[in-house]
């Protein structure tokens, strides 16, 4: 099994996470870039994801919506890329749209968010860098309701596991 | 408050040694001023100093009731604190396992349409 992922804080700004996937670099590439594979991984338990557009070129336009099972709340990220260069790297721009679920991250500026990824040995590390336009976005952006919403449903798990 | 705003309290006030011993201390049970100012060699009124600054961050609280007033910790604010990277991780390892199971089965079907070749 791959190593969790480890996060690092480069500066004031930014969070960079990586990690190391058992599967060749083209495969990661198309996890990120075609919606219905997008589908299959990207969100939160307990919300599906009716809207994936992905118009992926530079200058083309992204949005992503998740929508909760159980109380049918809405949020999402919205944007446009930046750089694209396949397999190895892409950047957008990135706008959060807080629906009706809200929290602390702030909505008028975008976060830069840049993935890239290296092959060696059918092993592919991912870099997923964000750049916040402040600090304070930076630290917002884990406590959206959405993360909220995650943490019960592990609270749930737990209590499961617990009987 | 704004949860940035509350954590820039919160460190400030663990930016402190003699705070954090404060802390350390009422991690293994309430303590009144008096109990707290003895083993820092401080007086009073400075470790009351102390405590408030670790009272509004939400690190501590006080027992109003009782009369010599113990403090205690609060252990949920100092959790948030330490625990945003944690969350990031959290996120992003929640995700990627989905992932490395999306890859597996990606994996699969190619090596599956490579045979039928």
């Amino acid at each position: 099994m791959p190593k969790p992922a480890e996060v690092k804080l480069p500066s004031d700004r930014e969070v960079r996470v990586t990690r190391t996937f058992n599967a060749p670099r083209q495969l990661v590439w198309d996890a990120h870039t075609q919606p219905e594979l997008m589908r299959k991984w990207l969100g939160y338990d307990g919300w599906d994801m009716p809207v994936c557009d992905m118009d992926v070129r530079i200058g083309g336009k992204y949005r992503w919506q998740w929508k909760n099972r159980e109380d049918g709340t809405q949020f999402g990220f919205f944007g446009t890329f930046t750089e694209v260069s396949a397999p190895s790297r892409l950047a957008h721009e990135e706008y959060f749209d807080p629906g009706d679920v809200g929290g602390d991250m702030p909505v008028g500026d975008p976060c830069i968010v840049s993935v890239e990824l290296s092959e060696q040995n059918g092993i592919t590390t991912l870099v997923c860098n964000m750049t916040f336009a402040s600090k304070e976005a930076r630290e917002g952006a884990v406590s959206t309701g959405m993360t909220d919403g995650m943490e019960h449903s592990y609270t749930r798990l737990d209590d499961l596991i617990a009987r | 408050m704004q949860n940035s705003a509350r954590l820039d309290l919160t460190f400030a006030a663990l930016a402190d040694p003699t705070r954090r011993a404060i802390l350390a201390r009422l991690a293994t049970g309430e303590a009144s001023v008096q109990e707290l100012a003895e083993p820092f060699d401080m007086s009073q009124p400075a470790i009351s100093k102390h405590l408030k600054v670790l009272e509004r961050a939400g690190l501590i609280s006080v027992d109003i009731v009782a009369q010599r007033r113990p403090r205690r910790l609060e252990p949920k604010r100092l959790e948030e604190a330490v625990n945003w990277i944690e969350r990031y991780r959290e996120i992003f390892e929640q995700n990627y396992q989905r992932l490395d199971a999306l890859l597996d089965e990606l994996k699969g079907k190619r090596a599956k349409s490579k045979r039928k070749k």
